[in-house]
């Protein structure tokens, strides 16, 4: 029997079409638009100026505090101006923009190092470069990464997770990522492990990815106390909280973290980025996108320098086609769906989907007819039919009894309900309501 | 880029197939075989009373919609579809036309849309409009033309009670199960349909099979249907156990009475049951509870449909006392 959460969950369709293909190098964007705030936090502090030349790798950006991220130049080229521009928010965020120099030889140096085993760095040293190499979480919540390696002294900690899990559909970066870069990834495992003092890991991969699991398998010896856990392709088993569940049958307390059961969980795309800063002295420029859709005509993955526009990742697969309705930043089931093509990939792109009309518009809602079926499926026990009356009648206080924060968005009942309600977004509405109540009280 | 406007809306971008129609048409190609089995034992007769039923509850959804409520038609959704098919289950074949409508205004206007259409309402409609039927005109819904009793063939004319009304009766005029049994068909008979009784509970066979397509359709669990057969199996079987000469044994009683018939198409309905796995469980022992106490010990020789009724009322209260179990409410795992 394979691992996996016990309650609740989905499996919608995979339609991974792109776990075969390669990751492939983008064309070298010509400007690139990079948003100062790329992750959950303080925005950094920007400085550069208009007209100043930057290096590839150069902090253009400084961390603004403790829970913020430097941000680092993707390109060799020119600041050509500091503007504000829509990003994936929908918000006009501050930006810069760089002209890329095409003629600057660093721009096209390969990522493809040697590979390097020994670590060398003290465990206080890999942590501070971490945090100077501007790494944050790459499954999609932008954490900053040194924030959650930031342990209290005397915390217990026995477990470093590694979440290769990857439950989105259409999504294959880190299926990619996994295969192409597994000896980097168990490399960067281990300095985490030995930056942290924790001496057992685990990596976990759904089954549907069992070739990323063999060739784990193959690379791994007995002293690594790694271990490779083949776990049943549910949604949303990349939730940390559903995956130290399935993993270590370890329930993380309601609104707690995974480190107050002794775990910590990075995903396999931060991993690689720690083995590229801490080994290589790369910051994070370019992460790994899934640029993908039925009807595209070369979908595939791409490495993929940040602020690169969007419009330029979908020409490279051969433009959008005719019946397109819509563009989502991320997986169909927690992606954001973008209006303006402008948007720049950031460090939490992990995927840029492109739906065509037969998918694209939303059942009508209908009555409920009380079948409880988001009940089922819900991974948190939470009831969200209640939720969205109780959010809809401006119940906030009842909802917040009813536990409405817990509620992880992963989207499973409004894809579950036979009447098409929109059950997460009145509960998005409701949470944010709770959060007003809670602060206009404080 | 297409002519059309990109659609911008919030995740998730994708749902399953299941939609509410769907749901229901999968509850109707359910009752099919139960009906096929209907209209093979009372012929004609049991077309019209379902096609009456069928028509006349349409009918009243879109005139009250329309005309009185003055709201949205919802005919199309199968639901007033399925309450005509169920409400014709449990009528004898040669209940007069006149008080199927009735029924069916009943079911329709009273329990459904007054409490607010599909999904609002409490009770389960087809169930208020039989047990409405029942109260009101008791002798026309408690003679059944009798079908293959004693297999011989099908004779239209003569009525008769149920298997469990020829039990009660037999009971109160003090004869033995031993006495009475001779005057019921066997429990191979009800299985396939040659007893008599409302038209849908004929063959507990056919109910079975229809049953079976839904929980494989996921339309419904198994949590209602089974417990709810099993409380009634084990309830029956203790009392029968302590005095055969006084009590029906426990297959007659799964076998006959709409026991079948309500456990998977009656209590199972989506809209009157519970919302979790816990509370059906509940909702079932409560019904198979109050059904053994009325056929044992009340008025009626069946309960299964009073049973049904009164446990719905209990659902709001099932639903706010056996929530699901909230992650990481109370942490059961510990550090290694």
């Amino acid at each position: 029997m394979l691992k996996t959460f016990p309650k609740g969950g989905i499996h919608p369709p995979e339609n991974k079409i792109t776990s075969s293909k390669g990751i492939k190098k983008m064309t070298l964007p010509k400007v690139v638009y990079v948003p100062i705030s790329q992750h959950i936090g303080i925005p950094a502090e920007i400085t550069v100026d208009v007209k100043d030349k930057v290096e590839i790798g150069q902090v253009i950006a400084k961390s603004g505090g403790f829970m913020s991220s430097n941000i680092h130049s993707p390109v060799a080229g020119t600041v050509t101006k500091l503007d504000k521009i829509i990003d994936t928010s929908g918000y006009k965020k501050q930006c810069i923009v760089i002209r890329t120099d095409l003629k600057d030889e660093s721009n096209f140096t390969d990522t493809a190092y040697p590979l390097k085993t020994t670590i060398t760095l003290e465990p206080k040293a890999i942590l501070q470069k971490i945090n100077d190499s501007g790494i944050v979480g790459l499954g999609g919540a932008t954490f900053p990464s040194h924030v959650k390696l930031s342990i209290k002294e005397g915390t217990k900690l026995d477990h470093l997770i590694i979440n290769g899990v990857e439950c989105e559909p259409y999504l294959t970066a880190d299926h990619r990522l996994m295969l192409e870069k597994a000896e980097e990834i168990i490399v960067g495992i281990k300095i985490l492990m030995f930056a942290l003092h924790i001496d057992k890991a685990i990596i976990g991969i759904e089954n549907n990815k069992s070739d990323a699991i063999e060739t784990f398998k193959k690379i791994i010896t007995k002293d690594d106390h790694i271990k490779i856990a083949a776990l049943k392709v549910k949604y949303p088993q990349g939730g940390e909280k559903q995956l130290v569940r399935a993993l270590l049958n370890r329930e993380v307390p309601k609104n707690g973290l995974p480190l107050d059961v002794g775990v910590i969980v990075h995903n396999v795309g931060t991993i690689f980025a720690i083995y590229q800063a801490i080994q290589h002295n790369i910051p994070l420029i370019e992460r790994v996108v899934t640029v993908t859709g039925k009807k595209l005509e070369n979908p595939s993955n791409y490495w993929v320098k940040i602020g690169t526009p969007i419009t330029d990742l979908v020409n490279e697969v051969g433009g959008l086609p005719e019946d397109t309705r819509k563009i989502v930043n991320g997986g169909p089931m927690m992606g954001k769906a973008i209006k303006n093509m402008d948007v720049p990939v950031t460090k939490g792109t992990s995927g840029i989907l492109v739906i065509s009309e037969d998918e694209a518009s939303r059942g009508e809602p209908k009555n409920c007819i009380r079948c409880g079926e988001c009940v089922d499926v819900c991974p948190m026990g939470l009831e969200p039919h209640l939720l969205m009356n109780l959010s809809e009648k401006g119940m906030y206080e009842k909802a917040s009894a009813e536990d409405i924060m817990t509620c992880i968005e992963c989207g499973s009942c409004s894809y579950v309900c036979p009447s098409h309600r929109p059950l997460l977004d009145y509960i998005r509405f409701g949470k944010n309501s709770v959060k007003k109540m809670n602060t206009s009280k404080n | 880029m297409s002519a059309q406007p990109i659609i911008v809306s919030a995740s998730p971008h994708v749902h399953s197939d299941r939609t509410s129609k769907k749901l229901m048409y999968d509850v109707v190609i359910a009752l099919i075989p139960a009906f096929l089995v209907s209209v093979y034992v009372f012929g004609i007769s049991a077309l019209i009373v379902t096609s009456v039923a069928i028509i006349s509850c349409i009918v009243f959804e879109y005139v009250i919609q329309k005309y009185l409520l003055k709201a949205d038609v919802t005919i199309t959704d199968g639901s007033a579809l399925i309450t005509g098919i169920l409400l014709a289950f449990n009528l004898p074949s040669n209940l007069p036309i006149w008080m199927i409508i009735t029924g069916s205004l009943v079911a329709i206007g009273v329990a459904k849309l007054s409490f607010g259409g599909l999904g609002f309402n409490i009770f389960n409609p087809a169930l208020v409009g039989r047990v409405f039927l029942l109260i009101s005109f008791p002798v026309q819904m408690t003679s059944w033309p009798t079908a293959f009793v004693n297999n011989t063939s099908v004779v239209d004319a003569v009525t008769g009670a149920t298997s469990l009304g020829i039990i009660k009766e037999g009971l109160n005029m003090g004869e033995t199960m031993t006495e009475i049994s001779a005057k019921i068909p066997s429990s191979i008979d009800m299985l396939f349909g040659f007893t008599s009784g409302s038209l849908g509970e004929m063959s507990a066979l056919a109910l079975i099979v229809g049953g079976l397509y839904l929980i494989i359709r996921k339309v419904i669990s198994w949590h209602i249907p089974i417990t709810l057969l099993a409380t009634i199996f084990i309830m029956t079987a203790i009392f029968w156990v302590a005095n055969p000469e006084h009590y029906a044994n426990p297959l007659i009683h799964l076998l006959t009475g709409g026991a079948i018939l309500g456990a998977f198409f009656m209590a199972t309905d989506l809209v009157t049951s519970p919302m979790t796995k816990k509370g059906m469980v509940i909702f079932a022992i409560g019904i198979g509870i109050i059904t053994v106490v009325i056929r044992l010990f009340g008025a009626y020789p069946e309960g299964i449909s009073f049973a049904i009724l009164i446990m719905n009322a209990f659902v709001p209260l099932i639903n706010k006392f056996f929530k699901p179990r909230r992650f990481g409410a109370k942490i059961k795992s510990k550090i290694v």
